[in-house]
């Protein structure tokens, strides 16, 4: 996908890490033979994916096919027990330094908001920068109405997240997320949680990220989406990634018998 | 969209009607109404001739009071002493210091709009605690050191109540996110505290503070039977607190743990800044009961000699110069409980109301 926006990221990205060789963006996300159980359970299964810089990921897959579990595994909010996960070269392990500059550089979007419904949305969107940034509260602010205006949001600042509609509180909450000025943003089904009507109004502001060159990994049924802004589709079934493709490919001409399964079923509707 | 002008269609009842529909509706609730409208009629009519129309107020001695009704005279004569208990009368000003302090802090809490009210609030739970520490005891600064034995009454009341509510909430806090926590060594000391003080009676606690502690502390560190009984009070009723906080703690959804933690806060700005703000607002009603609770248990410190409000009225009603002012003495220290323990009541429901940002998660 020929974005000038994404040529832009990419060139002060290789100014400010040198060692990505010239030409060739660098991985950003690297899993290698990643495992994890919960007790017994075999979630996921010897996972190998690796992100570049920029690129955008469309995870599909059924219900309980380990897809939440995969990105949460991602910015640490659930452990893996096996195998490596190396964001922005940093692993992730057990040491807590390496979480947090982690967590710095991943916003989260989940299926259920989760906004804080005590602080108002000006408040949600500037705790991060304040709190764990450092940033001066008038800067935060500033920022973060910044934010709140591409989510298209601005005038509901000084409500609390409990006075919107769905729809307004998940861009506050990919706004939340966008203030820290994250390198990697994963979406958990934003849009799953979400009357029809609302469901547009986040992928609009969802598409408008991708095209501003943000590397992004999203778990969602939204088919539609993956076709215009994906740069690959995987999908997983039982806690394995059965197969990976562009968009066109993986939609057109799946290999798998399992994919093709999955397709049939979701494209019916 | 056109602002419809149709309103809510309204209700009115004339009087009559309302008390037919509310009062009479059935045979059985008119034979309600009418027995309990003759005891309302027969029981209000003594009992404010008991507390107003026949009582002394005025006097000077025993004999002042008529008989007829209640005899004020008696609480008005002792005033002092239920106030101050034994603290010589030319201190006294620090005590009435103090309790102009705590008038000032908390009492534009109820009044919307007080300017700065915020911060007497705050200085309520920090300043204030300090400089009573200084002031009421003395032994520093210059000021004549008085004795705690010599504390007593409403004055002493107040102080076991007010330093075991703002110490045992922040010691509570704790103890709940302790109990909660991943660490197996913090989270069972945590268990075995708060099941430990919270399975023992205050009475217990009180005893074991004034009698069995100075046996198990070292010579020359046997400090106040009032500060031990303060310490017992604190602890047992952080364990209870912890137990109510952590209701809270387990009512926030999951949810809001990880975004906290997918934005990188780190354990103690979780909680702090997005965990228990929402969790004690949560338990407010329950961290309110506990406090109205404490606030009458502080009676129990009779037992280890220490003269509390109830203590110094009960003392008293027996004084064989005054005759038959039981009542009077023992309805005036509800009274004073009421007082409070409403006060409390009424400032956590305001508190409740304002913290409420409509929906939840
Ligand atoms: N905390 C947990 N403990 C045990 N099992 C879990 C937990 N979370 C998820 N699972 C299980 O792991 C599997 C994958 O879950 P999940 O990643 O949420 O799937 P998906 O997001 O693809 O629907 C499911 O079978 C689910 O029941
Ligand atoms: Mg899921």
């Amino acid at each position: 996908m020929g974005n000038p926006m994404t040529e832009q990221t990419q060139t002060s990205e290789t100014q400010s890490s040198p060692r990505s060789e010239a030409g060739q963006k660098p991985d950003i996300i690297r899993v290698e033979g990643m495992h994890k159980w919960y007790g017994d359970f075999h979630v996921l299964k010897d996972l190998n994916l690796n992100v570049k810089q920029g690129e955008r990921i469309v995870i599909c897959g059924p219900s309980g096919s380990g897809k939440s579990t995969f990105i949460r595994c991602l910015n640490r909010l659930e452990e893996h027990q096996q195998g490596k996960i190396i964001v922005d070269e940093v692993e992730l392990t057990d040491d807590v330094r390496h979480i947090d500059t982690v967590r710095r550089e991943v916003g989260m979007v989940f299926q259920h908001f989760n906004l804080f419904p005590h602080l108002t949305v000006l408040e949600n969107c500037c705790l991060s920068p304040i709190w764990v940034r450092k940033i001066p509260r008038k800067e935060a602010e500033a920022s973060a109405m910044e934010y709140l205006e591409r989510v298209k949001i601005p005038d509901q600042a000084n409500k609390f997240p409990g006075q919107l509609s769905g729809g307004q509180q998940q861009r506050v909450a990919i706004a939340r997320a966008l203030c820290m000025k994250p390198k990697i943003m994963l979406f958990d089904e934003p849009t799953s949680a979400l009357d029809p009507e609302m469901i547009k109004e986040v992928l609009d502001v969802m598409i408008e990220l991708a095209g501003s060159g943000m590397t992004m990994l999203c778990v969602t049924h939204e088919m539609g989406f993956a076709k215009t802004v994906a740069d690959r589709v995987i999908f997983m079934d039982g806690g394995e990634i059965v197969e990976e493709a562009p968009p066109h490919e993986f939609f057109t001409n799946p290999q798998e018998a399992r994919t093709q399964k999955f397709l049939k079923q979701i494209l019916q509707h | 969209m056109t602002e419809s002008t149709m309103k809510p269609p309204k209700k009115v009842l004339s009087p009559v009607n309302w008390m037919r529909q509310h009062l009479f509706s059935t045979w059985y609730n008119a034979l309600l109404t009418v027995v309990v409208g003759y005891l309302i009629v027969t029981s209000v009519g003594p009992l404010l001739n008991w507390v107003f129309f026949d009582a002394n107020f005025q006097g000077s001695d025993p004999s002042d009071c008529s008989g007829a009704g209640a005899c004020w005279l008696f609480i008005n004569q002792r005033l002092n002493f239920f106030i101050y208990g034994f603290y010589p009368d030319e201190l006294q000003w620090r005590v009435d210091f103090m309790f102009l302090l705590l008038a000032v802090s908390f009492v534009p809490q109820f009044i919307e709009r007080f300017p700065g009210r915020k911060w007497l609030g705050i200085f309520g739970m920090t300043g204030l605690p300090l400089i009573g520490f200084f002031l009421i005891p003395g032994g520093s600064f210059g000021l004549e050191q008085v004795e705690s034995t010599k504390w007593g009454g409403l004055m002493l009341t107040l102080i076991l109540a007010y330093i075991g509510i703002i110490a045992s909430l922040p010691i509570g806090t704790l103890l709940a996110l302790g109990r909660r926590s991943e660490m197996p060594i913090i989270r069972g000391l945590c268990v075995v505290f708060i099941e430990v003080w919270r399975a023992v009676p205050l009475i217990t606690v009180l005893f074991m503070a004034s009698v069995m502690l100075p046996l198990f502390l070292p010579e020359g560190m046997n400090f106040e039977k009032l500060a031990r009984a303060l310490i017992g009070i604190t602890l047992w009723q952080s364990a209870y607190m912890a137990e109510v906080i952590r209701g809270g703690l387990q009512a926030i959804p999951r949810g809001q743990y990880e975004a906290a933690d997918a934005l990188g806060l780190g354990y103690w700005r979780k909680m702090g800044l997005i965990v228990l703000p929402q969790a004690l607002k949560l338990v407010i009603p329950g961290i309110v009961n506990t406090f109205i609770a404490l606030f009458k248990d502080t009676t129990l410190v009779l037992i280890i000699g220490l003269f509390d409000i109830l203590g110094t009225v009960q003392s008293t009603v027996t004084d064989p110069a005054w005759q038959n002012v039981a009542v009077e003495g023992y309805v005036f220290v509800a009274f004073c409980f009421w007082v409070f323990c409403f006060g409390i009541s009424q400032y956590s429901q305001k508190l409740e109301r304002k913290l409420d940002t409509g929906h939840k998660t």
